[in-house]
């Protein structure tokens, strides 16, 4: 047997060449001997967004020109539900920015990262959570959220909150999936740093649904609170109605809560689950006295439709947990003072910053109000959460060698 | 009356800023239009360091004589400086806040002498 000299091609996943690819096309083409007749292809594509730059600049709107140059068009650009829009056009420069902000190699990238906003805030501990899987909620593959829950939570487990006792977290939930919530809060209740779980307020399931009931006896008999995390989406058919992002942000992130909370208090779950503990994360603080306003005077005329609340709903949610971001503070701060009021906020207010998303609050905006007295301010801003998830107290650095210096020269 | 050095006159590019004094007291001065603007660091909303941020026209919604919405549009005349924390929003001329005046970056007076530009604290 003689062998010929074979022509080697190896084909590669770095580089790719069409013409390559359709290298058997061509001889089909010449095979059946195309050059004999016109052939017209009518639906053909080709992928614009590599192009969008350049299509970008023909929007004759300029506003609409920016925004689309600044964040692209597909997956989180000008036509995503979801997209980057809420970074204002790069008017709040840590969204684009962050990404080319260098960390050592050493150690993981999130820790270095949050080190270096808490220590300039004066924050010492945190309870992180994630930007864009707070969304997973809204995805219609109900075991891709599931999937994508335990990964995260995995993770987070034993990259971050393994690291840093100064990091701690209120682990996912993947609420379209009952019965994965419920094996989430088994597997993972007892890890490091895990203070409670979270649930995502633009989930279309009932709380109410005697579905749950496993994984709250679950979090009541483990002493670890439930929290609902705002958040917006423009899929629900009421955000679909607006335009612009102020409107869909600032009803959508206290609409998904309230629907909740509502839930929560007609179906008597304060009374059935007494000693779960829940927390209201990121909807501000302007909807609990509407809220509790409302339900009460219903409640009053209609008692019959809520049998197993003993007392009126504001009493019930003046007994709950709310984080303070975004603090609705804009030149009314008589309004501010009788929320505060409302809620008990000087036991149930527990401070929140938010960061790094453009509408974030520093300490400062606790600290500084004018009708706190110092023990107010102070469980607020740590005490609160201090109790309500039993933490051990792990201070910045920097704060305890200030404080160090400062009772070496005062000699105490 | 105390000054600080800025730059020499032509230094500084017309719409950059020139960050000047110590850490937390620093007053961000700019070149607009000619006009060198000075104004301190900090943003009278949360305390960011307005100066800092990016620059962008007054965004105008333009409507037809009967209430029609058409779109949208920049007011060059009406640039602003953005505060980059929060994205608040002022006259780079006045320093005010564009919707709410009394709300107003600290302005400091920028001087031009024997070429060179001074901001007076």
């Amino acid at each position: 047997m003689t062998a010929t000299a074979g022509v080697f091609r190896e084909p590669s996943r770095k580089t790719f060449d069409t013409e390559q690819h359709l290298a058997n096309a061509y001889q089909q083409a010449q095979d059946r001997h195309y050059e004999d007749f016109l052939i017209v292809d009518v639906d053909s594509h080709h992928y614009e967004t590599e192009a969008f730059g350049e299509i970008a600049k023909y929007i004759e709107d300029p506003v609409l020109r920016d925004e689309a140059l600044y964040q692209g068009m597909a997956r989180g650009g000008v036509t995503s539900i979801d997209g980057s829009y809420q970074e204002m056009t790069g008017r709040v420069t840590r969204y684009p920015l962050r990404r080319h902000e260098v960390t050592p190699p050493t150690i993981h990238r999130d820790l270095t990262l949050m080190r270096r906003w808490m220590d300039p805030m004066g924050v010492d501990m945190a309870c992180m959570f994630p930007t864009p899987m707070l969304n997973i909620a809204t995805c219609p593959r109900v075991e891709t959220e599931v999937a994508l829950a335990r990964a995260y939570n995995r993770w987070l487990c034993d990259n971050i909150l393994a690291e840093e006792p100064r990091l701690t977290s209120m682990l996912y939930l993947p609420f379209n999936d009952p019965e994965a919530c419920y094996k989430i809060v088994e597997e993972f209740g007892d890890r490091k740093g895990v203070i409670g779980f979270m649930v995502t307020s633009t989930h279309y399931k009932s709380v109410q649904d005697n579905a749950f009931v496993k994984t709250y006896g679950a979090l009541q008999e483990r002493g670890l609170p439930l929290g609902f995390h705002a958040a917006y989406t423009w899929g629900d058919k009421s955000t679909a109605l607006m335009n612009r992002f102020i409107s869909v942000h600032a009803l959508g992130f206290v609409w998904h809560n309230m629907v909740h909370m509502t839930n929560w208090l007609m179906n008597g779950m304060p009374e059935r689950f007494p000693k779960l503990k829940t927390l209201w994360i990121e909807s501000g603080l302007a909807w609990v006295p509407f809220l509790m306003q409302r339900l009460d005077n219903e409640f009053m005329m209609r008692s019959s439709d809520a049998p197993l609340l003993k007392r009126k709903p504001s009493d019930y949610m003046r007994e709950m947990f709310y984080t303070s971001q975004p603090m609705e503070m804009v030149d009314n701060q008589e309004a501010l003072e009788l929320t505060f009021k409302m809620i008990n906020a000087e036991s149930q207010l527990l401070y929140s910053s938010d960061y790094p998303h453009w509408d974030m609050d520093l300490p400062s905006t606790i600290y500084d109000l004018p009708f706190l007295k110092e023990q107010g301010k102070r469980a607020i801003l740590g005490g609160n959460a201090q109790s309500l998830f039993k933490l051990e107290p792990h201070f910045a650095p920097w704060k305890l060698e200030r404080s160090h210096q400062r009772q070496a020269a005062t000699g105490a | 009356m105390s000054e600080l050095y800025v730059c020499k006159v032509g230094e500084l590019d017309d719409g950059s800023v020139r960050l000047v004094g110590e850490p937390g007291r620093q007053i961000g001065v700019m070149l607009h239009d000619g006009e060198y603007l000075a104004y301190r660091n900090r943003c009278p909303h949360q305390g960011g360091p307005a100066c800092e941020g990016v620059r962008i026209p007054q965004v105008q919604d333009v409507l037809a004589e009967d209430g029609q919405f058409l779109g949208q549009r920049y007011d060059e005349n009406d640039l602003h400086i953005v505060c980059p924390w929060h994205g608040y929003e002022f006259h780079i001329k006045t320093g005010e806040h564009v919707i709410n005046p009394a709300i107003r970056l600290h302005k400091h007076k920028a001087v031009v002498r024997e070429g060179a530009v001074y901001v007076q604290l």
